[in-house]
Formats: C-alpha cells, sequence, structure tokens
C-alpha cells in the first residue's frame, strides 16, 4: 500500500485540547510541516501565545517559550537580536496580538525585526469564554456583546495586517483561510515563503494572518464555521497579500 | 565589623565616572550579551552609553517602545542562554513587574537596574528610596523574590552589578540594583575590575534550537494539579538558600554602640558622616548598611539588637525598610525611623541632630 499523507515528523503524535472543529490543530500542522520541509527545526525557536494555544508546545517538537500575554514580538527581538542565525517564529491569537499586544506588534515590525509572525484570526478571545476581540465582526454576538458587536460604540473590526503593512519594516504579509482545502493549501505555501524570508535574511518582519475557526464560540458547527469563514470574514477581511 | 567595601573587586586604574556609566561598564565587563531599555530620568545615562559601547562590542543595544517591550526583550534574551538586562526608574520598573513575575516563574536570569526617583505616580526626578518595598517583596504578582542589592557609591554600582550577573546565572532569578538618582548622577573614582570567574551551572535549559536533542521548553504556566505548588516551594527553597549564603551587609562601630543607625544607598552615605560626627562628640554609635536588601541582613541586625540599644533607621522614603529591621530585631530593642520622601535627601545635621535627641531620650 502507497502512502499518500503521513504525519510530519516535528508534529508530535498526541491528540490536542482543542475543540472539534477549532482551526488551531490545522495551524499547527501547517507549521509543523513546513520546519520539517526547509529542515529548520534545529535552528528554530517559537513563542506561544496567551490563549487557547498558549500549550503549542505540546504538539510542536521544536525549542519553544511561553510568554506574556502580547508580548511575544517584543520576546521574538531579545531572541533574534541575541541569535541572528536562529529562526524566531511567534504565534499569537486575535486578543494577543491585535489587542494587548498591538504595540509590540507595530513596533517590531516599525524597527524591521528579521521575525516571523502568525497570527491567527478567529474574532474572538477563544479561551477566556468567546469576548469580543478587536477583530470580532460588526453585529457579531460574543460573551461580551451579548447585543452584537456595536461598531458605533464598540469600533469596527480592526485590520491589523492592513496597519502594518504600510510600514517599511514589514517585508510580507499575507492573509489566507483554514476554511477550504485550496485555501489551506495557499496558507501553508504563505506560510513557507515566511519562513523561507527569515532563513534568507530578507529584512524585516514576515507576518502571515490565518482567518481561523471558533466553533464554540460562534456557536456553529465546524461545516458551517468554515463557511462563515469565507462568506463573511473575508469580507471585512479579504484574502491575499497585502505586501512582498 | 565587616571590612568596607567588601565586595571590591580590585584597586588598579582609578577612573572618575557617574554612576549609571559605571554600572554600564561594568555590566560590558561582566559579560552583558544585550542591553534592552527606554528612556526615563534619572538613569538616561545608561542607554546612552550602552548605546555606544555595546556596538562597540559587537554586541545587542535596543532602545525598546517601552518598559513593558524591554523587560520581554530582557525575557527573550536570556530564555536563549544570553546574559541581558535593562535599567529603568521608578515609574517604568512599575511596567516592568508583568516580565519580572513571567522571568521567576519561568526561573530565567536577569539583570534590572532601578535608579529611583520620588512617587508615587510620576512623582519627581529627584533622588528617593520608596521602591524598597516594591524590589524585595518580588514586586509582581505571584510568590516570588529577585536579589536585590543596595549600593552606597560609585563603586559598588559596579561591583553590585558584576555579582547580579553572577548570582542570577547561579540562582536562575532576577538580580536588581536598587539605586537612587543621586548614585546614578553622581561622580566618584571608580575601578572597574572583572570578577574572577566562578563555576556556574550550565545553561542546557536555553533554547537554541533542538538540533540532535529533545525539545527545551520554558515555561510558568502548570497546570496540573499540585504542580505550581511544588515550583513553588522548589522556588522559596531557592530563596531560602539565597537568605543564607548571599547576604552582604557592612557596619561600622557596633561593638560598643548605644545607638545603631540602619540606613543603606546614598542615605547609608549621609548617616556614616553624621555617626563620624556624633563619635567626636562622645555619643557611642555606630551603624549597619545593608548592601543586599533581600536577602535582609536579619541575622546581623538581630545579633546586634541581642544587647539593649536603640535602632535608628534612616530612609529616602517614609519608612520601608525600618519594617524589616523591626523584623530582625523582634522586639528586642526599640526602633525609630527618620525619613525624608517624595526627593527629600536628609542632611548630616538632621541626622547628627536625630541621634543627639535619641541620646537624651536614653538618658531620661
Amino acid at each position: 500500500m502507497k502512502t499518500v499523507f503521513k504525519r510530519t515528523p516535528t508534529l508530535k503524535d498526541c491528540p490536542t485540547h482543542y475543540c472539534p472543529g477549532c482551526g488551531h490543530g490545522i495551524a499547527h500542522r501547517l507549521i509543523a510541516e513546513v520546519i520539517d520541509e526547509l529542515g529548520i527545526r534545529g535552528s528554530t525557536i517559537g513563542i506561544a501565545p496567551v490563549g487557547c494555544a498558549v500549550l503549542e508546545y505540546d504538539y510542536i517538537d521544536v525549542d519553544m517559550i511561553e510568554v506574556a500575554h502580547g508580548r511575544a514580538p517584543a520576546v521574538a527581538t531579545g531572541m533574534k537580536r541575541t541569535n541572528p542565525d536562529k529562526i524566531i517564529f511567534s504565534y499569537q491569537g486575535d486578543g494577543d496580538l491585535a489587542s494587548i499586544g498591538a504595540g509590540e506588534i507595530l513596533h517590531a515590525g516599525h524597527r524591521g525585526e528579521q521575525i516571523t509572525v502568525i497570527f491567527i484570526n478567529n474574532a474572538v478571545f477563544g479561551m477566556t469564554g468567546g469576548q469580543m476581540a478587536p477583530t470580532t465582526m460588526a453585529d457579531q454576538i460574543t460573551a461580551t456583546t451579548p447585543k452584537g458587536r456595536n461598531v458605533a460604540e464598540e469600533g469596527y473590526p480592526l485590520c491589523v495586517s492592513e496597519l502594518l503593512a504600510v510600514l517599511p519594516g514589514v517585508s510580507y504579509i499575507e492573509r489566507c483561510a483554514l476554511s477550504t482545502t485550496p485555501n489551506i493549501r495557499k496558507a501553508k505555501k504563505a506560510l513557507k515563503h515566511a519562513f523561507e524570508q527569515q532563513r534568507n535574511k530578507a529584512p524585516g518582519l514576515s507576518l502571515v494572518e490565518l482567518l481561523s475557526t471558533c466553533p464554540t464560540y460562534w456557536r456553529m458547527s465546524p461545516a458551517d464555521a468554515t463557511k462563515w469563514i469565507d462568506n463573511e470574514m473575508t469580507k471585512v477581511f479579504p484574502l491575499g497579500r497585502l505586501k512582498g | 565589623m565587616v571590612e568596607k567595601g567588601q565586595i571590591s573587586i580590585g584597586t588598579e586604574e582609578r577612573v572618575l565616572m557617574c554612576g549609571n556609566e559605571a554600572l554600564a561598564e561594568a555590566a560590558i565587563l561582566a559579560g552583558c550579551d544585550a542591553y534592552f531599555g527606554y528612556p526615563i530620568t534619572p538613569q538616561n545615562e545608561i542607554p546612552a552609553y550602552m548605546s555606544r559601547r555595546m556596538p562597540e562590542e559587537g554586541r545587542v543595544f535596543v532602545q525598546s517602545e517601552s518598559e513593558l517591550a524591554a523587560i520581554n526583550m530582557v525575557f527573550g534574551a536570556s530564555a536563549t542562554g544570553k546574559r541581558a538586562m535593562t535599567s529603568s526608574s521608578s515609574p517604568g520598573i512599575s511596567l516592568m513587574q508583568e516580565g519580572m513575575s513571567f522571568l521567576a516563574g519561568a526561573e530565567l536570569p536577569a539583570v534590572v537596574v532601578n535608579v529611583m526617583r520620588g512617587g508615587p505616580g510620576l512623582g519627581n526626578i529627584a533622588p528617593s528610596q520608596s521602591d524598597y518595598f516594591q524590589a524585595t517583596r518580588g514586586g509582581g504578582h505571584g510568590d516570588y523574590r529577585t536579589i536585590v542589592f543596595g549600593p552606597s557609591s560609585v563603586q559598588e554600582m559596579a561591583d553590585c552589578i558584576s555579582l547580579a550577573f553572577e548570582l542570577a546565572d547561579k540562582y536562575l532569578m532576577t538580580a536588581m540594583i536598587l539605586a537612587d538618582g543621586f548614585l546614578g548622577q553622581m561622580m566618584e573614582p571608580v575601578v572597574l575590575k572583572k570578577r574572577p570567574s566562578v563555576e556556574l551551572p550550565p545553561k542546557d535549559w536555553a533554547l537554541t534550537g533542538a538540533k540532535d536533542r529533545e525539545q527545551n521548553i520554558v515555561r510558568s504556566l502548570w497546570l496540573g494539579e499540585g504542580v505550581l505548588e511544588d515550583l513553588n516551594f522548589k522556588l522559596d527553597d531557592k530563596y531560602k538558600q539565597i537568605q543564607k549564603n548571599e547576604v552582604l551587609c557592612e557596619e561600622y562601630e557596633v561593638d560598643d554602640a548605644e545607638i545603631v543607625v540602619v540606613a543603606y544607598g546614598v542615605a547609608a552615605r549621609i548617616v556614616s558622616g553624621a555617626v563620624t560626627r556624633a563619635r567626636e562628640e562622645g555619643i557611642k554609635v555606630g551603624w549597619i548598611r545593608p548592601i543586599t536588601l533581600w536577602p535582609f541582613p536579619t541575622e546581623q541586625i538581630s545579633k546586634a539588637a541581642d544587647e539593649f540599644r536603640l535602632f535608628l533607621t534612616v530612609e529616602m522614603s517614609t519608612g520601608q525598610m525600618v519594617e524589616d529591621v523591626k523584623l530582625a530585631v523582634a522586639g528586642k530593642s526599640p526602633v525609630v525611623f527618620y525619613g525624608r520622601p517624595g526627593g527629600g535627601v536628609p542632611t548630616v545635621e538632621e541626622i547628627l541632630d536625630k541621634i543627639r535627641q535619641l541620646t537624651l531620650g536614653a538618658k531620661t
């Protein structure tokens, strides 16, 4: 029998703690595959966020650190500046990167830190119970917007990638979706490009935003959640390469 | 009596430097790989000096976007096994407490310098000693400590930072220099010399890329039942070792003293002048100067309190270290306090008057 698909070695052989239909598992696998395909496991250091993916080191078999909420780009700066030959990536959710860590990602981009940022946008705070994130869609019901996000009072969904794309220090930004198979394949290509940029010492920060599902706090079935990404989220967060 | 300047590292070439610059150069000598910091008065000489000198040495200098970022840059560099430091002043140190708590939880070495200014709030930019509680009680959330040095001269600014790097690596925790605006700004002759190298535990936990080995993980989240409790007890054991092994203090004419003045940092310099003058007047007075504020010289003060004496604690605050002095004295002798908060600096005359009053009080 011919093997057509197998677990990549850098992805650990264990069940995850994620909810059914969650996008984190897909994102982890793509990152692990890219690390193995580029052969960079031995020189890669990952930064886990505060959020559902805090235990990411239990699934991705590289050296990893767990950091304070939002501070990953600062930690990555400390690592990369002192270890320019290592590949440093951070993995951050929308609460982490777009809310409490907005300053850190902006300035890491502004300084042109040669790091790779994987930004998981699922439009809610997942781990704390589905509260409004900066990326929450207009009228979206969350634990802290029971009547739906009222943009007049709570602001519009924040498009961080577009904000970062204007910075000269940011060299590559692409937004992908972990929804359909073609979209997931594009996401892997984007991730690979981002890691290659760093490995090739291309100046500047590379960031891949991944629109991802949170069926639990979207109160949807996993199937409906993937459709919601393609039908609703992409209207506000259009897919494609924003820079580089 | 412990010899003055017991942690001096040499007496060769003397150079005239301000405290902040002496500290910065001593950090470079101590093998600091990376400096991260954000401007704030009265410590701006440190980042300015580092911005010039670190690149000359092929090392890292980054001006961060905030103190939050600075301490997290230290966290990142330290996790890869590098010696890293930051410096700031009181309001900036408050912002760093989040990162210092994470450093404690993850057991990473780091060196943090607080050149204290008056508080609370923005306070002012005058020298102060009002961050003693924050420094010696951990400061951030959770059950932890940091090693805290209270230098009282430019020479000690330099000596303490090299020892701070060593102890941070030895115990895998933050070591802090708690100076004040006076010490940072004033110029004195100083000898800068490398500490003799000592054997330190290997950094086999460092994140260097999992090449031909299992992954290393640096973390402070422990969700399993009892796991964090075990970590807290492990940390506590470490802190007890430090309290046993790393106390530094200096004493002067305590043996026959009826009054013992306890002070640290620049306040101790002023106390020293007042005590000398009081001795000339025939008053039996001596002083004890903690050099490490945590671990605190509890035993040394307790021993001095075994004979009935009056203890006078002098601080540039409304009274913080005095609580540790009272804990050490444990009711065996009276403890009184004299303090000047909010950037006020006591004069030799003020302290001398206080000593004279205590003499009168003791007689009546």
